[in-house]
């Protein structure tokens, strides 16, 4: 080793020495402050990896066999909502948008959305509730339930393969906005943004599972861990849980605004509803 | 049991042709050793047995245990050897029974 080399190793520890201290002596504020700076933004556009990619070889093709695939017991649970009609106005579904298979092509890709007569930021399972109490005369179905799931997955089905693809000009720029400051803030007790793991560790290990890059291409997930179908709002759940934070409600803006930061980061991603992860 | 399934078989069969039947049941499988949020067992529940019977000729069945995760699983192999029915029974150790008959048509 040169001289010029060992120099700057010196040179490198004790800037790793002064960041530690800094850090540890700063307030929070300005540590999350600090965070927001050397974070990038995001993952460059031609690394980005869906979950899939870091599934077993078996559970890869258990997730692409419709035979063998668990979430399509859900999809089929939606396909028969589908056609029922729930409330007073005696509409199903169906007796608006018809098939399913020609109308709802592609709908989900482009979700969340804004809706244009409140300027409320919707997803698609906020949506459907919308058409059953506004349309439907129906109430609303729990966000995690059986139901709810089912007609999610059945209609986010319809785009199986296609891009995503979500607006954010206009009035979703702001929830754009309010989604990225999400990602990149540091919280919780661990004190850690989503970007620390999603966009900077991906790839290594945390515990016995391989971090992923957090892209929601395939929700609802069959989940293994959870045995079952579930939203993306559960998953993010579990990662606020996981970073000791609060754990948001389901539909809550700070996760509606994530999801739209997500979906806009996975752009082009093409969507692989029901999914299955470990 | 009010459950949903889901089975896939081939749609055309050649006579003789070894086929490949998949199932899939939405059933919780619940163990029996977990403890609610009480600390009350809550009670076992799972499918026992699955038997598939072709033409009235038992082709596959399996015994299930609570090591079988929730949402069993089962392909099976079978030889097509006429048209008529393949009937489906899970059965569960609360005694209830879901059956799902396919027509089969092999030419």
């Amino acid at each position: 080793m040169t001289q010029g080399h060992r120099s700057l190793r010196a040179l490198a520890v004790v800037l790793a020495l002064l960041a530690i201290l800094g850090f540890s002596t700063a307030s929070r504020a300005d540590r999350a402050k600090a965070a927001d700076q050397i974070i990038p933004e995001s993952l460059q556009l031609d690394e980005r990896r869906s979950g899939t990619s870091f599934l077993s070889p078996a559970l890869r093709a258990q997730q692409s066999d419709e035979g063998a695939n668990p979430g399509m017991l859900w999809v089929e649970t939606g396909e028969k909502l589908w056609s029922t009609p729930p409330g007073a106005s005696g509409n199903s579904c169906a007796s608006c948008h018809g098939e399913a298979r020609t109308s709802m092509m592609g709908v989900a890709a482009h979700y969340p959305a804004v809706d244009k007569s409140s300027g409320k930021l919707m997803n698609l399972e906020l949506r459907i509730n919308e058409c059953r109490t506004e349309r439907q005369g129906a109430e609303p179905f729990a966000y995690e339930s059986n139901e709810l799931l089912g007609l999610t997955a059945f209609i986010a089905y319809q785009s199986r393969g296609l891009p995503i693809s979500v607006d954010v000009s206009g009035p979703a720029a702001s929830y754009l906005e309010a989604g990225r400051k999400f990602f990149t803030t540091r919280q919780g007790q661990l004190n850690l943004a989503c970007t620390q793991c999603h966009d900077e560790n991906w790839g290594r290990k945390l515990r016995g599972d391989t971090i992923s890059q957090g892209h929601p291409t395939g929700f609802p997930i069959y989940r293994l861990e959870w045995q079952s179908l579930g939203s993306l709002h559960r998953r993010l759940r579990a990662c606020s849980l996981g970073v000791r934070a609060e754990v948001l409600d389901y539909g809550s803006p700070e996760y509606l605004a994530l999801e739209l930061y997500l979906a806009w980061r996975a752009r082009g991603m093409l969507i692989e509803t029901p999914a299955i992860r470990r | 049991m009010n459950t949903s399934t889901r089975i896939v078989i081939p749609k055309t069969v050649t006579r003789g042709e070894v086929i490949e039947i998949k199932t899939l049941i939405k059933h919780p499988m619940e163990t029996g050793y977990r403890r609610d949020h009480r600390g009350q067992v809550i009670p076992r529940h799972i499918v026992k047995r699955f038997v598939a019977i072709y033409n009235g000729t038992e082709v596959f069945s399996a015994d299930l245990t609570q090591g079988v995760a929730a949402n069993p699983y089962l392909a099976f192999s079978t030889v097509a050897e006429e048209s008529g029915e393949i009937v489906f029974e899970w059965i569960d150790d609360l005694g209830d029974t879901h059956t799902e008959k396919v027509e089969i048509t092999v030419s």
